[in-house]
C-alpha cells in the first residue's frame, strides 16, 4: 500500500515561549525544532502499515526549506520518498495550507505510482493548532477521514480506526482511499537506527511548488498570555518537608 | 441573522463543555444584537431543549435522520450546512473539544470557508455589518500562546477554547423553542459512521481525579512509580506522567499529562521529577494546587508551583505516604 504521511517543523519550547520584538513569531534563537508527537505517531502507523502490507511510506511537509530537517528525520526512521512544499516562511492560515497540499498531494498520484491508499495527518499541529487541515485535503480529494485515532488497522480495502472520546470508544470502518488524522498514544513511535540515519542524509528532497490561496483567516500578531503570579511556597528540603506537606493535604481537606 | 450553537452531547447526554460555548455563543449574540438559537443532532438529543433555553437558546433546532442515532461528524456537519442555508445564521459556535473541532473543521470544508478553532471569549470585535471582518483571540500550543486573528468570512465559523468561559444561565431564559427538520445528509454520512462502540464504566480518571500524583524522568523506570501509585491510592487519586515516561514507554499514554495528553482538574497535583516544559504545564495547570517534588530547586516547576520540596523524590514521596498513615493511625 501507498501511504502519505503528513508533518510541520515546529520549535521545541522549553520552559517558556517568545516571542520576536514584531510579535509575529516566536523567537527561535536558541531553540531546535521538532514536530508534534501526534506526527511522530504519524509517522509510525504509517511505517508499520507498510511493514505489515507492503508498499511505500512518503512524508510531506510544508514549509521553510529548514524543513528538510524534520523529512531527514522521517527518512531516517524508513520512509522511502520526501517532498518538501516550499513557503516563504510566514505564517500560512489553514485553508491555505490545506490547499498546497492538495495540490501537492494531485501532483504526486499523477505519477507513476499512482495514488496513496492513505494520507495520514497528525490531529493537529503543535504550534497553530487549528484542527482543519487533514479534513479540508479529505474533502478536497473526495476521500472519507475520520480523526482523533487511536488505533488503526487496514484489512484488504478497509482502513478500521478506533478512537476515544470522553469514555466512549468509538469504532469507524472507511474504504480506502481515505484520510485519517492520528493522536499521541496510537502506537509508541521508533528512533531511527544509525543506519537510517547515514542513508537519511543522502535522501533526495522532493521540492514540489504548491502556493495555495490565502483563506479568510489570517494572523495579526501573537501574544503571550498573561503571567500568572507564583505564590511558591518551599516546604522544605528532602523527608523533613513530608509532615509540612501532609499539613497542606489536610488543609485542603484530604486527610 | 442570529448565531447558532452546535450543542455537542452524547446519545443525549450533554457534554459539559456544550453549555460553556452556549454561554460563548450567547455573549456573542448579545454583542451584536441578535438571537442565540441552537442545534442538536440526532432525536437522542430532543429532551435537551429545555435545558437550552435556561442557556439564552430562543431556538432549539433538531436534526432528525436514521444515520443520526450516534456521533457522526460527516452527519453533523451536514447538518449544520443544512441549516446554515435556510437560516443564514452570523456565526456557527461550537464546544473546542475533539467533537466540536473536528464538525467545524467538516463545515468549513464543504463551505470553504475560513473556520477558527479554540477562540477567547475575549478581545472580540466583530465590526458594524455582516460583511465586516471580526477580530478575535484564540490560543496556539494549547493555550501557551496566544493568537490575535483577523477573519473574513460570510458565516463566521468557531469554537470556543475550553474551560476559558463558565457557563450561565441566561438571566432571561430562551423560549428554546423545539424546531425538527431534516437535514441534507450526502452520502458518505452512510459510510463514515460508527461501526461499533463501547462505553467505559469510568471510575476515577486523569481528567477528573481530586488528586493526581505525576511522575516524569526522575521517576527513572516503571517500577520507580510503585510509591507514587501508592501516594494515590491513600488519597482516592490516581498516577499522572509527563512525555518523558510515556515516551520511554514506562507507563501507557492514558496517564500523559500535558498538550498532546490529558488537562487535568485536580484539587491538588503532585509533579515529582518534572522539569514543568510548557507542554507539560498547559496539562497541568487547572489543577488547584500543584506541588511540586525535585532536586533542582531551579527548576520551571518549581518556580510556579504553589508548593515545593527540594529532593529525591525516591525519598521524598514514601515519607509523605508513610506520613499520612500515620496520621490517619
Ligand atoms: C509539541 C509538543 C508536545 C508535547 N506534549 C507534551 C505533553 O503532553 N506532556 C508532557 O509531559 N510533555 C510534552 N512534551 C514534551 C516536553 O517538552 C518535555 O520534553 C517533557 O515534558 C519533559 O518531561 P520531564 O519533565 O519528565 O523530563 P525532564 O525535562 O528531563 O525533567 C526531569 C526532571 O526531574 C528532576 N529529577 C531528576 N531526578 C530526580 C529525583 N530523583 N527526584 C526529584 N526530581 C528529579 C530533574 O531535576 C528535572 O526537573 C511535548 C513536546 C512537544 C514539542
Amino acid at each position: 500500500m501507498r501511504v502519505l504521511i503528513c508533518i510541520k517543523r515546529v520549535p521545541a519550547p522549553g520552559a517558556r515561549i517568545n516571542l520576536t520584538a514584531d510579535g509575529q513569531a516566536v523567537d527561535t534563537t536558541n531553540l531546535g525544532f521538532t514536530m508534534s508527537p501526534h506526527e511522530e505517531c504519524a509517522l509510525e502507523a504509517g511505517l508499520a502499515l507498510v511493514e505489515t502490507h507492503g508498499g511505500s511510506a512518503t512524508a510531506l511537509t510544508v514549509g521553510r526549506p529548514e524543513a528538510e530537517e524534520q523529512l531527514r528525520y522521517a527518512a531516517s526512521l524508513g520512509v522511502t520518498s520526501v517532498v518538501l512544499v516550499p513557503t516563504d516562511g510566514n505564517d500560512w492560515d489553514p485553508q491555505r495550507t490545506a490547499r498546497a497540499i492538495t495540490g501537492a498531494v494531485e501532483h504526486l498520484e499523477a505519477g507513476a505510482d499512482g495514488s496513496f491508499d492513505l494520507i495520514i495527518f497528525g490531529n493537529e499541529s503543535a504550534d497553530s493548532g487549528g484542527f482543519q487541515v487533514g479534513v479540508r485535503v479529505a474533502r478536497a480529494l473526495d476521500r472519507p477521514v475520520v480523526t482523533g485515532a487511536k488505533g488503526l488497522t487496514v484489512d484488504e480495502d478497509v482502513a478500521s480506526i478506533r478512537r476515544e472520546i470522553d469514555g466512549v470508544q468509538e469504532v469507524y470502518e472507511l474504504p480506502l482511499p481515505a484520510v485519517v488524522g492520528v493522536k499521541e498514544g496510537i502506537n509508541l513511535p521508533r528512533y531511527p537506527t544509525m543506519k537510517g540515519r547515514l542513508t537519511s542524509r543522502k535522501a533526495t528532497v522532493d521540492a514540489i511548488n504548491a502556493t495555495g490561496e490565502a483563506g479568510g483567516q489570517a494572523m495579526v500578531t501573537l501574544l503571550s498570555p498573561p503571567e500568572v503570579a507564583s505564590h511558591l511556597v518551599v516546604l522544605g528540603d528532602g523527608v523533613t518537608a513530608a509532615p509540612a506537606v501532609v499539613d497542606v493535604l489536610d488543609e485542603l481537606g484530604l486527610l | 441573522m442570529t448565531v447558532l450553537a452546535l450543542i455537542e452531547h452524547d446519545r443525549g447526554r450533554l457534554v459539559p463543555a456544550a453549555l460553556e460555548s452556549l454561554t460563548f455563543g450567547r455573549q456573542l449574540a448579545d454583542r451584536i444584537g441578535t438571537e442565540l438559537e441552537a442545534v442538536t443532532i440526532g432525536s437522542t438529543a430532543d429532551g435537551l431543549a429545555a435545558h437550552l433555553g435556561e442557556f439564552g437558546a430562543a431556538t432549539v433546532h433538531q436534526a432528525h435522520h436514521e444515520l443520526l442515532a450516534d456521533f457522526s461528524a460527516d452527519g453533523w456537519a451536514d447538518s449544520v450546512v443544512t441549516l446554515i442555508g435556510t437560516g443564514n445564521p452570523h456565526a456557527v459556535v461550537a464546544s473546542g473539544t475533539d467533537r466540536g473541532n473536528e464538525v467545524l473543521a467538516h463545515v468549513a470544508a464543504r463551505l470553504d470557508a475560513p473556520f477558527v478553532a479554540n477562540v477567547l471569549p475575549t478581545g472580540l470585535e466583530t465590526g458594524a455589518d455582516r460583511n465586516s471582518p471580526w477580530h478575535l483571540t484564540r490560543v496556539r500550543w494549547g493555550g501557551s500562546l496566544h493568537e490575535r486573528a483577523v477573519l473574513h468570512a460570510d458565516v463566521k465559523l468557531m469554537t470556543a477554547a475550553l474551560h476559558r468561559v463558565d457557563a450561565e444561565r441566561a438571566d432571561t431564559p430562551g423560549p428554546a423553542t423545539p424546531a425538527p427538520f431534516l437535514p441534507v445528509l450526502e452520502e458518505r454520512a452512510a459510510i463514515t459512521i460508527v461501526r461499533d462502540r463501547v462505553e467505559r464504566t469510568a471510575g476515577v480518571t486523569l481528567a477528573t481525579a481530586s488528586v493526581v500524583v505525576g511522575g516524569g524522568r526522575g521517576v527513572g523506570s516503571p517500577e520507580g512509580f510503585a510509591p507514587l501509585e501508592d501516594l494515590a491510592q491513600l488519597l482516592g487519586g490516581v498516577v499522572g506522567c509527563s512525555r518523558a515516561v510515556t515516551n520511554n514507554g514506562w507507563r501507557n499514554h492514558t496517564d500523559q499529562v500535558g498538550q498532546t495528553g490529558t488537562r487535568i482538574s485536580a484539587d491538588v497535583y503532585f509533579a515529582c521529577g518534572i522539569s514543568g516544559a510548557i507542554q507539560h504545564w498547559v496539562g497541568a495547570s487547572g489543577a488547584k494546587c500543584i506541588i511540586a517534588i525535585n532536586t533542582d530547586p531551579g527548576a520551571n516547576i518549581v518556580t510556579k508551583a504553589d508548593y515545593a520540596v527540594i529532593g529525591d523524590l525516591h525519598e521524598v514521596v514514601p515519607a509523605i505516604a508513610d506520613e499520612i498513615r500515620r496520621r490517619r493511625d
